[in-house]
């Protein structure tokens, strides 16, 4: 049990991942979540202000089925396949972090200064999430694709257009990481 | 019904980013500071064998369970939309800490703010079909 209780290494979740994206090609489909962005925007109407969600959602529902699943995944796991939520970091992270102005680093799989009810609930902490969403849904859609689909399968399938995306997530996640969260706690 | 076996396949993907902590904040922010090896092996390793699943199924090795053979929507072409969205995903991704697959299994870890990043994320695609007219591809 220890085995599945205990945080799964990389060495398992990586070739799980593979497996994953295996499932949904013998199945006929593919591997790639942020698409699923565009089908809830044409299921909540966004096709009566913007020409492009007329498209119909429902040759989609097998991919909202799989996020309904991811949504399954994260509760199930979190009721019954784990005993603590703390994360094992590196202490140079730790020390990072609270540098910076994030206290308690680890504790929690989330931090609470972008995390907890209370932050959300105040004009500064709303405006990161919502703006962290905007940046990764504008950013996907733009892109094509997001870990998902260019990172694993776009990668996978050895497309040019997806090791250049996935430069571009990592440029922007460095200048976000090194020089921009630095200044907002 | 034939679609519960995507809902299944959800839950195992749901169950290994949560046990892998890939939906943990703390580890994007690792990652990006290079101060661990646990993300970089988990996209490693995954498109290494990736690599060899997609070579069976192009080779026909490996059919669907249709029989079929898989056909690949290849990613659309252009250096500023893969660059310049990737750019922007990046930004989100580093600090938000989720990109859309985590986001959902936290909404089912419980986690209520990530419905506000779920909601930024829906505006964001919606905004990008709705000014991309207006973008360099």
């Amino acid at each position: 049990m220890d085995i599945i209780l205990n945080p799964w290494p990389w060495y398992v979740a990586g070739p799980l991942i593979a497996f994953t994206m295996f499932l949904l090609f013998y199945f006929g489909k593919y591997f790639g979540v942020s698409s699923n962005l565009e089908n809830i925007c044409a299921l909540g109407g966004a096709g009566k202000f913007v020409d492009f969600f007329k498209f119909d959602w429902r040759k989609n529902t097998w991919n909202l089925m799989f996020i309904l699943g991811i949504i399954l995944g994260g509760f199930i796991t979190n009721e019954w396949l784990i005993t603590s939520d703390t994360v094992i970091l590196s202490p140079q992270t730790i020390t990072d972090l609270s540098a910076i102005g994030i206290q308690n680093a680890g504790h929690n799989f989330l931090p609470s200064e972008i995390f907890s009810t209370e932050s959300m609930l105040t004009l500064k902490g709303f405006a990161l999430l919502i703006g962290a969403g905007f940046l990764v849904g504008f950013g996907s859609r733009y892109a094509g694709g997001c870990t998902s689909g260019h990172g694993i399968m776009g990668m996978s399938n050895l497309e040019t257009p997806s090791f250049i995306a996935v430069g571009g997530f990592f440029i922007g996640g460095l200048i976000m990481t090194w020089f921009i969260l630095p200044h907002i706690f | 019904m034939k679609n519960i076996k995507f809902l299944l396949v959800g839950v195992l993907f749901g169950i290994i980013l949560s046990k892998a902590e890939i939906i943990s904040w703390f580890r994007i922010y690792e990652m990006f500071k290079f101060q661990s090896f646990h993300m970089y092996g988990i996209i490693g390793s995954a498109v290494v064998i990736g690599i060899g699943l997609m070579f069976l199924f192009k080779t026909k090795k490996i059919k669907t369970i249709q029989g079929e053979a898989i056909e690949v929507i290849a990613k659309k072409k252009g250096v500023s939309r893969n660059l310049l969205g990737g750019i922007i995903f990046g930004l989100g991704w580093a600090l938000g800490g989720a990109c859309p697959g985590p986001m959902f299994a936290l909404v089912g870890k419980g986690i209520l703010p990530i419905l506000v990043v779920l909601l930024g994320a829906l505006l964001g695609a919606f905004t990008y079909h709705a000014v991309k007219q207006k973008l360099p591809h």
